[in-house]
């Protein structure tokens, strides 16, 4: 049947001829492109020295921002639960009291914010779903660790440090 | 008279074994790097500047690992195969010529541990007793893959011996002697038995390789097939006398190539410099030494260039083109020797 791509390519089988069954010319051949590849530039990232540059939309570990006055944004809508496809994400819920009003910008706030790295996908929907831009992937790789409980990351790693 | 003899004997030896140990060791470190750089990458490097300590950092950890001996293994045969590896790969460097005679107060200092007038003969020997080191040490093992290795080892080597003294033979009628002093002797200057041998030198490297376990001839290791082939059930320092004697049987054949092939210790217009004897001799073994890096660096190029042959392949290749080949390069040998 004619392709209708035409970029089907049929290989003709034909008998090697007396210097092809030599096998020395392709050797010699296949080890001038070893040696070729000696003096080509080494893509080898020397890891604990340098490190590999991410790209500009890489999707890291998560940190829950602050104002420009150094308040918490998140608002406990739950929308970034609601929309996260692994249910990585859960958190409680509780009300600004009057002498906090410079540590939470909205009345409600997130007691407890806490996601499970390892169910976590980095898919970055929470990112979206945020109305109140509280929540960006903007971290470095989440590190390894040795149980399973270290990994669900409460509001101590999460929330951005204070800038003061 | 007869002390210094020993005297300088024993220096002689304790050199060469130092000195094709050293070499032996840092051939892993080479191999790992030369395996880097062909396929772009840096190799080891953390070890000391370079990553020149890695060799004793490798030697430290073989040392250190757990020492395994199966259940059912013959205990005695178990350690007799690896420690049969390491003295026969080590025994072949005795009758290579490594330089000219040296004149120290004037009193020649020969430059080769033995001159035995079978040198040649002797090497052979010593090479076909390596595989019962790798032959006893997969039986002993009791292990299947072992087995299946050693079985490889011992066929591929009593087919690959057949050729590569086929190949010597031709190289025999040229040089009409059996010692390896003379045969380098005869090569002063530039006349390199490569000129008039090139056929002869090509079956004896194709040989080697097989004879050495190398890449592409590396089936009684072959990992894909046999897991590690005849030192499956081996560990520690044990294995590393296995991983060891290969490098060390790459040194000595690499300078047994060089010294009948290549020359030895000869250099062109060494004889035209005008240096004294003694400066020449020590440009000859520097030379003799290079030549056989570059050996060593060829025989690791091939490795990582060239894919495992399948065994029936190796057979045919063994079998129904070397030997008929080798076969051919004596007529045509004989017929040139006889025409000139």
């Amino acid at each position: 049947m004619e392709s209708l791509t035409n970029r089907k390519k049929v290989l003709e089988q034909k008998p090697m001829n007396f210097i092809e069954r030599l096998y020395l010319p392709a050797i010699v051949k296949g080890m001038a492109i070893t040696f070729k590849h000696m003096f080509k530039k080494k893509e080898t990232i020397h890891y604990p020295e340098k490190t590999r540059e991410f790209s500009i939309n890489y999707r890291g570990m998560h940190s829950l921002k602050r104002d420009e006055q150094g308040r918490e944004r998140c608002t406990a809508c739950g929308l970034c639960a609601l929309s996260c496809p692994a249910e990585a994400i859960s958190m409680i819920a509780a009300e600004r009291k009057e002498d906090e009003m410079h540590l939470y910008r909205e009345e409600k706030y997130a007691a407890v914010y806490e996601i499970n790295m390892l169910r976590c996908i980095f898919c970055g929907l929470c990112e979206e779903a945020c109305p109140k831009e509280a929540i960006y992937l903007d971290g470095n790789i989440v590190p390894a660790d040795y149980l399973r409980r270290n990994f669900i990351y409460g509001k101590d790693k999460l929330v951005e440090p204070t800038l003061t | 008279m007869e002390t210094a003899f020993i005297i300088e004997k024993f220096i002689l030896v304790t050199a060469v074994f130092a000195i094709s140990l050293l070499i032996a060791m840092y051939s892993t470190y080479a191999e790992r790097k030369v395996a880097a750089f062909l396929q772009d990458r840096v190799g080891p490097n953390r070890a000391g500047p370079f990553g020149l300590l890695q060799p004793l950092a490798d030697g430290a950890k073989m040392f250190f690992k757990e020492e395994i001996i199966p259940a059912q293994a013959s205990k005695i045969l178990f350690i007799v195969g690896p420690s049969l590896a390491m003295l026969t790969a080590c025994m072949g460097s005795a009758v290579i010529p490594w330089g000219q005679d040296l004149e120290i107060a004037g009193k020649k200092i020969s430059l080769q541990v033995t001159d035995i007038n079978v040198g040649l003969l002797y090497i052979f020997g010593v090479v076909s007793l390596g595989v019962f080191g790798v032959m006893i040490g997969g039986w002993a093992s009791n292990n299947k893959y072992s087995l299946m290795g050693a079985i490889r080892a011992a066929s591929q080597n009593i087919s690959y011996e057949i050729a590569m003294g086929l190949s010597i033979i031709a190289l025999l009628m040229v040089t009409g002697t059996l010692s390896m002093k003379e045969i380098a002797a005869q090569q002063s200057g530039f006349h390199w038995n490569i000129f008039y041998q090139p056929l002869g030198f090509l079956i004896f490297l194709i040989c080697a390789f097989a004879e050495t376990n190398r890449t592409p001839f590396d089936l009684p290791e072959c990992e894909t097939e046999l897991i590690g082939g005849y030192h499956t059930e081996y560990s520690s320092m044990k294995l590393g006398f296995y991983l060891f004697a290969e490098y060390i049987n790459m040194f000595v054949s690499s300078a047994v190539m060089a010294t009948l092939y290549f020359g030895g210790y000869n250099f062109p217009f060494m004889n035209d410099l005008g240096f004294s004897a003694n400066v020449i001799t020590i440009i000859g073994t520097v030379g003799l030494f290079i030549k056989i890096i570059c050996f060593i660096f060829f025989f690791m190029w091939v490795r990582w260039t060239i894919p495992r042959f399948r065994y029936d392949q190796l057979m045919n290749l063994g079998w129904k083109v070397l030997i008929p080949l080798a076969i051919a390069n004596i007529v045509l040998t004989g017929v040139v020797l006889s025409l000139t």
